[in-house]
């Protein structure tokens, strides 16, 4: 598979959060406002693409060699888990700025199944390095995308009168369904007429 | 403890503190398993395992466990039942685990199972544990089974639970199965019944208090 191929799949058809419902605590829960929706999205960009290549390098020296895959789970998120803080030490040295940026969420982000689902699909779908950083930032950017437009259909929803019990989560749920129900327009289809 | 108290760690995971409607965790799995019933029953059953287990374990630990590095150690706890569950669910069930395919593993991340062993087990004994994981479990299952009769009923008008004997475990629903509205069993279909459902326990509730 291509590498557009991958692009385009993870940022369009398989969106993690519009259909692979990957990802959804933030994604309800840090979307009430741009600033924070685009913090969020960079940092678990960021993550999703180290954690692709350290999980494909953890399981194909370590975990392969030793015939211990049955331990791939826990495996995982113990690297993501110690991957978020060395990323968080290493922000907060490098850049003090982009730490206080991306600071909070960091820490939120291990328990977010969309880092460990990448982990996961890169080797159910047998991803070599390169494919799996690619589907790793693939996927992250198309969270961006996802959480930067809830981000915005919310600051909008402020503004008008919504039935009180639909107010807060019910109408920012609804909406994601509505963006859902756009985003099936990017099918199988598109890909083979685009790269034939 | 009384009896009043053991009664309330149970029920209150059921519909006061119920994980998916009222404190909203765990909600990928809840919308990515909840296209068929059974896919919700079998999600649930592995999820009230995995925290059972892990609030047990959790709960007898609690006094061993170093503050600072508690989340990982939790973690391990957690990933090691999870990594149980996968094994027996490939090896019993594999259509079952084939059709709930990443979620398996992810059940490591479902936030209703470390929120409680960070919230509930490493403060309190081993019998309200034990209690507060079934209550909790029980609620969460309910209400992945209630999403999943909504979706599956509107989107392709069947029920399907498990095959016993000469029964397929399809229930078929007279006038819905013939024009079904496919969008629910879709993932905008998911996020739309979830959108309505909390809506409707946001009414519930403010009712319930106003009365």
């Amino acid at each position: 598979m291509s590498y557009i191929a991958i692009f385009i799949t993870f940022v369009f058809i398989n969106n993690f959060i519009l259909t692979q419902f990957l990802g959804l605590c933030p994604f309800i829960g840090v979307s009430k406002n741009t600033e924070s929706a685009i913090g969020m999205g960079f940092a678990v960009t960021f993550v999703m693409a180290i954690a692709s290549i350290v999980t494909w390098m953890v399981n194909n020296f370590i975990l392969i060699p030793l015939d211990i895959q049955f331990l791939q789970t826990i495996t995982f998120i113990l690297v993501i888990a110690s991957l978020v803080q060395f990323v968080e030490m290493v922000v907060q040295k490098i850049s003090p700025q982009l730490y206080k940026a991306l600071g909070i969420f960091l820490p939120l982000i291990t328990t977010n199944c969309a880092v460990l689902g990448i982990a996961l699909i890169n080797v159910t779908k047998n991803y070599n390095a390169l494919e799996s950083f690619t589907a790793g930032i693939s996927a992250g950017l198309g969270f961006l995308l996802a959480i930067l437009l809830m981000s915005n259909i919310r600051e909008r929803l402020d503004l008008v009168k919504v039935p009180k019990p639909f107010q807060g989560v019910p109408i920012a749920f609804i909406s994601g369904g509505l963006m859902a129900l756009a985003f099936m327009a990017f099918d199988k289809a598109l890909l083979t007429n685009l790269l034939g | 403890m009384g009896k009043k108290s053991i009664f309330r760690e149970f029920t209150k995971g059921i519909l006061k503190e119920n994980p998916i409607f009222i404190i909203l965790l765990g909600l990928c799995p809840a919308l990515g398993v909840s296209s068929k019933v059974i896919n919700a029953i079998g999600m649930g059953a592995g999820v009230i395992f995995v925290l059972l287990s892990s609030n047990i374990f959790v709960s007898l630990l609690k006094n061993f466990i170093p503050e600072k590095v508690r989340i990982p150690s939790y973690i391990v706890i957690i990933a090691s039942f999870v990594t149980i569950v996968e094994m027996v669910m490939q090896a019993y069930l594999p259509s079952l685990f084939e059709s709930l395919g990443v979620f398996v593993p992810l059940i490591v991340v479902n936030c209703v199972i470390l929120g409680r062993a960070e919230a509930f087990a490493n403060r309190n004994t081993v019998t309200a544990s034990i209690l507060d994981a079934l209550g909790m479990g029980i609620g969460f299952t309910l209400s992945l089974i209630l999403i999943a009769l909504v979706r599956e009923v509107l989107g392709a008008g069947t029920i399907t639970i498990m095959a016993i004997g000469d029964f397929d475990g399809i229930i078929k629903i007279p006038v819905i199965y013939n024009a079904p509205a496919r969008v629910f069993g879709l993932s905008a279909g998911a996020l739309l019944v979830m959108g309505y459902l909390k809506a409707f326990f946001n009414w519930y509730s403010s009712r319930r208090r106003a009365a």
